[in-house]
């Protein structure tokens, strides 16, 4: 007891949890971090390129929106982006951690593919797409289900289970890129139905720059309001809040929550897994691994910066979209790797993430 | 012949072991604190690059100067670069998740995105920010990290199965030891243990919780940076590949985890056996078998298969000693009520 | 000779959000001496002495100990100044041994380990009569046992000061005689012990002072000597003593709701209830007294249909409800409403608005696939404006609101269902005596409407002026259901400890307690 002299300060600072806060309040903090982060962004192209940051964001800019057909590119990007992030909002909401949209997607995209090699040149195109839309939210769906079944019946660890299911989802597609290897050697499945188009989205409209894309964007639209109305006002949008709230109160309610896990997980593995059927039959016309291609992990940042918002992912997902697509055009302006962006990505969802902590606590200082 | 090639492949094993095995005690380390760190793939590219990079500027330096690079010194150099590296990515994580109490996945995974972009555009540009001096190549401390013991050659099999690696694949197994000996045997480890099962009664057993999550977090995203290390230097024998297998590696290193349901001792075979099943496919024919090509990512997914098994069969046997420690994930906030 | 202060609190505040848990709080501790600290629920005892262990840091005011100023920051300076805690929910690690657990933390003696530990250990057990194995798993542990654990833990640490917070909850009569002679031997020693509880035959069997707080504030420090039960309970809740609540005449209806013969297992696979007969009728509040853990968490479960039973009938206006889902039971105007610890585990969302919280077991009617969300807002409104719930709107989330109106919304919500059996476990935890009256008040009401309530409570002195009849339960089984008008305090805390059986006194009688003569049971079904 001889140190007890040092003790009658006070701790410098103290954190106390914030009562709650105003909706612009909290929205306005993240912004706040969004133009730090884009500050320190700015800095980090700044000491590498040795450019005028302003400068870089408007190649940025020009990288995403140039032309019209970059601008739809982007689009299409951000709409398969999103259509991940809606697929993830429920599971999520719900607390089921799903971070294996990566092999959902995956597996709707194998799906797809197999559909446009066996049915695409010999069934009408309408039939295909019927059956592509099926199947591939079909296996999405499944894949979301396996670890559901897990979870509700022994209390596996979905997050572990689901990391695990990707790569089962990885191996399979490299399974059958070489079973569909085309041409031969190659190791890759190459456009498929390349002259006929069988089982690709349909184009709207004759301007070439614009309508392979309008229909992708226009599904995932309708999936955006589908999303927002399904979580916010139907009933099983408020089961899910409901047992991602508190699981007890659910079963008081008289919940079934084992039914409202595996329900949930079949529409988020369903959607995730149409975002591979528009990605293979909108988009690459192919399968690979890119098919995903990290999108399975991104969408959950997005889904989880949104609040499980639909229509804040809208902005989130464009927000990424964009760094990647003005990333890669200073890549080729200034001669670097386009990579530059996944840094970018991650400094802003560092502070943005970081952000939270200033909406949910206060800070008290010591008083003099 | 047989023996041949049973020897390859275990040797195989051992290179591809060993870059997880310290992904994996990295981890184990980080998750006994509680932190679920999904950002171990992201650290490992961490060490791998920033030991790239200085062995790089390392090597630079004594062509310039026109020295012959000291084989000591091009250790020391990408070793500590890469722990560094490596903390550094845990110190991120740590700020964020336990000062700030972020979201422990999406930090993790947000961890990941970073690190591997950060890896990969300096493995891309390192070349042209050096200005231009071509095909990046750390042949020195490539070399100065793969030297064998003396045995390797002259001992025949044995020496080939126990003695061919480089230093680093026998500091693994070292790492493995040692931290089982300070989880279970040391005080500040049983500290640790607590911090990971109940934050709160740790607190009020006067343990800094904070403290012992930032140290073990970021000690432990050294530790996988060394893993990027042993991948750069060794695996790829001392250049850069963008081709994602760091990232690969990584996930199977939190795979891992499970695998050995947190104890660094099973990390040691564990990891030798994911190496053994991941290559399986190419020495099939000592089981009289051949695959073709289509069939091989069917034997790839062994590993993972392997894991989802250890994971359900835990979960259904519900022993104490073999689950994830309780708090793992959840954040700690002493005022909490 | 007049003893040294160990601890003194001056004017310690301590606020969370709005709420003002302690307000200019003075307190004496002193050597070789048991200090009582007396509080209704929700008085802020807890609050305060976690300002001791470290927990909060209180928002103004001094702590001295041992003469000089202190500033507790951490546990571990708590540790350092020899203040030792024995918490409500224990601070063990499961899944570590006994020793472990023990020498966990930064010792001071460098030589200490497990062996070392062992052997001290076994020391402390044999010189206080304690039965700890060392080397068990905590997890293996009964609740006692955790407890004796907490107890040679602090001893092992040598602590000066501890402090025990509701130390006897979960024991059994005879445990909590050992741990007073346990205490009293640590105080002879010249330790400082504080001992919160709301329990007024302890208090004034272990102390030597008394401290009272009400409502966060401090009220005064008595002398046990010159205290009594009745003058300590007017500090403690005020001037207007529990005494005059209603209880309503009403015209006995047939039995609503009949238990016979019921069995449960808890989470643990233990029997929690054990074999047990009761029935409510129309019109009735039967109370169930009882310590902590001794089923009546289970017993709700099981009636609301979350808990499977083992054995035995539940039955409903002649109809088993024993195998139906939670939805049914509701169906059948059974409402169940528990309020745990932290006030919402069971029964609301905390995250969700109140509107979102009306809706919980009504949303799934009709064949619409939305929540009718409007009906919610109309719902919330009613109560709140019925209620008085002190809220900024219908959408603000149940967690921000504070702990009575966090209950108003329950029962409200509850009540508005219109119910012919309500099952309410501590419904006035935590609240202030005004919020208190007007649920009970809301009970009676509901009594006087021909609902059958089933009140599960802590407070002996309500429990006799509310309820009809009063149900004890000891370790699961039943110790005997009295008229609340023949029986005193005494019985039935004899009753709760397992002192008394009026069960077992009974046997010969020609009606067996807890079966209704008029019951809905025909008795040839029964067997």
């Amino acid at each position: 007891m001889s140190n007890l002299q040092t003790k009658t300060r006070e701790p410098f600072l103290r954190i106390v949890k914030r009562d709650g806060m105003k909706a612009w309040q909290s929205w306005g903090i993240r912004g706040i971090a969004l133009l730090v982060a884009l500050i320190i962004c700015a800095l980090f192209v700044y000491t590498i390129t040795e450019l005028n940051p302003l400068s870089v964001y408007g190649s940025m800019a020009k990288g995403a929106f140039g032309t019209t057909r970059r601008m739809w590119i982007t689009f299409q990007d951000t709409a398969i982006l999103l259509c991940v992030a809606l697929g993830l909002a429920p599971a999520f909401k719900m607390k089921f951690w799903n971070i294996g949209a990566e092999g959902q997607i995956l597996v709707g995209g194998i799906a797809t593919a197999a559909c446009m090699i066996y049915f695409g040149e010999i069934l009408p195109p309408w039939l295909t797409i019927l059956i592509m839309v099926l199947t591939s939210a079909g296996a999405g769906a499944l894949w979301g289900l396996i670890p559901a079944l897990f979870k509700t019946k022994w209390n596996t660890n979905e997050t572990l289970f689901t990391l695990m299911m990707n790569y089962i989802a990885i191996q399979l597609t490299a399974f059958f890129v070489a079973k569909w290897e085309n041409p031969i050697g190659s190791n890759s499945v190459g456009v498929i139905n390349p002259d006929s188009k069988g089982g690709w989205l349909p184009e709207i409209g004759t301007n070439p720059r614009v309508s392979p894309y309008i229909l992708p964007v226009t599904i995932v639209l309708a999936l955006t309001v589908f999303m927002f109305f399904y979580l916010k006002n139907t009933k099983h949008g408020y089961e899910i809040s409901i047992v991602g709230d508190s699981e007890n109160t659910a079963r008081y309610a008289g919940m079934n929550v084992k039914k409202i896990v595996l329900r949930t997980m079949l529409i988020s593995g369903g959607i995730c897994g149409l975002a591979g059927f528009i990605n293979v039959s909108g988009a690459c016309h192919t399968i690979s691994e890119g098919v995903s291609g990290g999108r399975g992990f991104t969408a959950i940042i997005v889904a989880w910066l949104a609040k499980f918002n639909a229509f804040v992912m809208i902005f989130v997902s464009l927000l990424l979209v964009f760094l990647e697509k003005g990333a890669s055009q200073i890549a080729s302006d200034y001669g670097l790797n386009n990579e530059a962006s996944e840094i970018m990505k991650g400094i802003i969802l560092f502070f943005v993430l970081g952000s939270e902590f200033f909406i949910n606590y206060r800070l008290i200082f010591r008083k003099k | 012949m047989n023996i041949d090639s049973w020897i390859q492949w275990f040797q195989s094993a051992v290179a591809f072991g060993t870059v997880i095995m310290f992904g994996c005690c990295g981890e184990i380390l980080t998750e006994k604190s509680g932190n679920l760190n999904l950002g171990i793939p992201g650290t490992m590219y961490m060490g791998g690059i920033a030991s790239l990079a200085g062995a790089f500027f390392y090597e630079n330096a004594c062509a310039k100067a026109g020295i012959t690079p000291n084989p000591l010194l091009c250790i020391l150099v990408a070793f500590l670069c890469a722990f560094a590296a490596g903390a550094f990515g845990g110190l991120i994580y740590s700020f964020l998740t336990t000062t700030l109490r972020a979201n422990q996945n999406v930090t993790g995974l947000t961890l990941t995105i970073f690190g591997a972009g950060l890896a990969n555009f300096f493995g891309g540009s390192l070349n042209k920010l050096a200005g231009g001096v071509g095909q990046i190549s750390i042949s020195a401390t490539s070399d100065a990290f793969r030297t064998t013991l003396p045995f390797a050659t002259t001992w025949g099999s044995i020496g080939r199965l126990l003695f061919s690696y480089g230093f680093l694949a026998y500091f693994a197994v070292a790492v493995a030891v040692v931290m089982a000996i300070f989880l279970k045997r040391s005080h500040a480890g049983l500290n640790l243990r607590a911090v990971g099962e109940n934050p709160a009664t740790a607190d009020a057993a006067g343990i800094n919780v904070t403290k012992y999550k930032y140290l073990a977090t970021c000690i432990g995203c050294g530790i996988a940076g060394l893993g990027g290390l042993y991948y750069v230097v060794d695996y790829t024998k001392g250049t850069w590949a963008n081709d994602g297998t760091i990232e690969t590696l990584g996930w199977l290193a939190v795979a891992l985890v499970i695998f050995t349901t947190w104890k660094p001792l099973n990390a040691i075979w564990g990891s030798y056996l994911f190496g053994m099943l991941y290559w399986m496919y190419l020495y099939t024919e000592l089981f009289g078998f051949t695959l073709s090509r289509s069939s091989q990512p069917i034997f790839k997914m062994l590993p993972y298969i392997a894991t989802m098994l250890v994971l359900i069969l835990t979960s259904i046997r519900k022993k104490r000693e073999n689950q994830p420690p309780a708090n793992l994930g959840l954040p700690y906030f002493r005022e909490e009520r | 000779m007049e003893q040294s202060s160990a601890i003194r609190l001056e004017n310690v505040t301590k606020t969370f959000g709005s709420v003002v848990a302690n307000k200019d709080i003075c307190l004496d501790i002193k050597r070789g001496e048991i200090l009582s600290l007396l509080g209704e629920n929700g008085s802020g005892k807890t609050t305060l002495m976690n300002m001791l262990s470290g927990i909060y840091f209180p928002d103004s005011g001094k702590i001295y100990a041992y003469g000089q100023e202190v500033s507790i920051r951490s546990p571990k300076d708590a540790f350092d100044l020899h203040i030792g805690m024995i918490h409500q929910h224990f601070k063990l690690v499961d899944i570590f041994t006994a020793a472990e657990n023990v020498i966990l933390g930064n010792s001071n003696d460098k030589k200490e380990n497990l062996r070392t530990a062992t052997a001290r250990i076994r020391e402390i057990c044999d010189k206080y009569g304690f039965d700890v194995d060392p080397n068990q798993k905590v997890y293996n542990m009964s609740v006692s046992q955790k407890q004796t654990l907490e107890i040679v833990k602090v001893l092992y640490h040598g602590a000066e000061v501890l402090i025990l917070d509701e130390p006897t909850a979960v024991l059994t009569l005879q445990e909590t005689e050992k741990l007073f002679k346990v205490l009293r031997n640590m105080k002879e020693a010249g330790k400082a012990i504080v001992i919160i509880t709301h329990k007024l035959n302890e208090v004034l069997d272990i102390s030597d002072r008394v401290s009272i707080l009400r409502h966060g504030e401090y009220i005064g420090t008595v002398n046990t000597k010159d205290a009594t039960d009745l003058s300590l309970t007017e500090m403690m809740v005020g001037k207007k003593v529990s005494l005059d609540i209603a209880r309503p005449v009403v015209e006995k209806k047939k039995p609503l709701l009949e238990i016979r013969d019921l069995t449960i297992r808890n989470d643990e696979g233990n029997v929690a209830i054990d074999n047990v007969n009761f029935y409510i009728r129309g019109g009735e509040i039967l109370g169930v007294a009882g310590i902590a853990g001794c089923g009546q968490k289970e017993l709700c479960e099981a009636i609301a249909g979350l808990r499977k039973i083992e054995n035995g009938k539940m039955i409903h206006q002649g109809e088993d409800i024993s195998a139906m889902s939670p939805k049914q039971i509701t169906e059948k105007g059974i409402s169940m409403s528990f309020i745990p610890e932290d006030r919402l585990g069971m029964g609301l969302a905390p995250s969700l608005s109140i509107t979102d919280n009306m809706l919980l077991k009504t949303y799934s009617e009709g064949k619409s696939p939305f929540v009718d969300r409007k009906r919610g807002r109309n719902e919330a409104e009613k109560i709140i404006e019925d209620l008085d719930v002190v809220t900024p709107s219908t959408e603000t989330p149940v967690r921000r609101l504070s702990g009575g109106n966090v209950q108003k919304v329950l029962l409200g919500r509850e009540i508005k269902s219109g119910p012919n059996v309500i099952i309410t476990a501590y419904p006035v935890r935590g609240l202030d005596i005004n919020s208190s009256y007007l649920i009970y008040d809301i009970l009676n009401q509901q009594k006087q409407n021909d609902v059958g309530i089933l009140f599960i409570g802590e407070d002996l002195d309500v429990m006799l002026s509310l309820c009809d009849k009063i149900m004890v339960l000891c370790h699961g089984k039943v110790m005997g259901i009295v008229n609340a008008e023949n029986t005193s305090k005494e019985e039935l805390g004899l009753m709760m400890t397992g002192a008394i059986n009026l069960m077992e006194a009974r046997t010969t009688d020609e009606k067996k307690p807890g079966i209704a003569k008029d019951s809905n049971i025909k008795e040839g079904n029964h067997e």
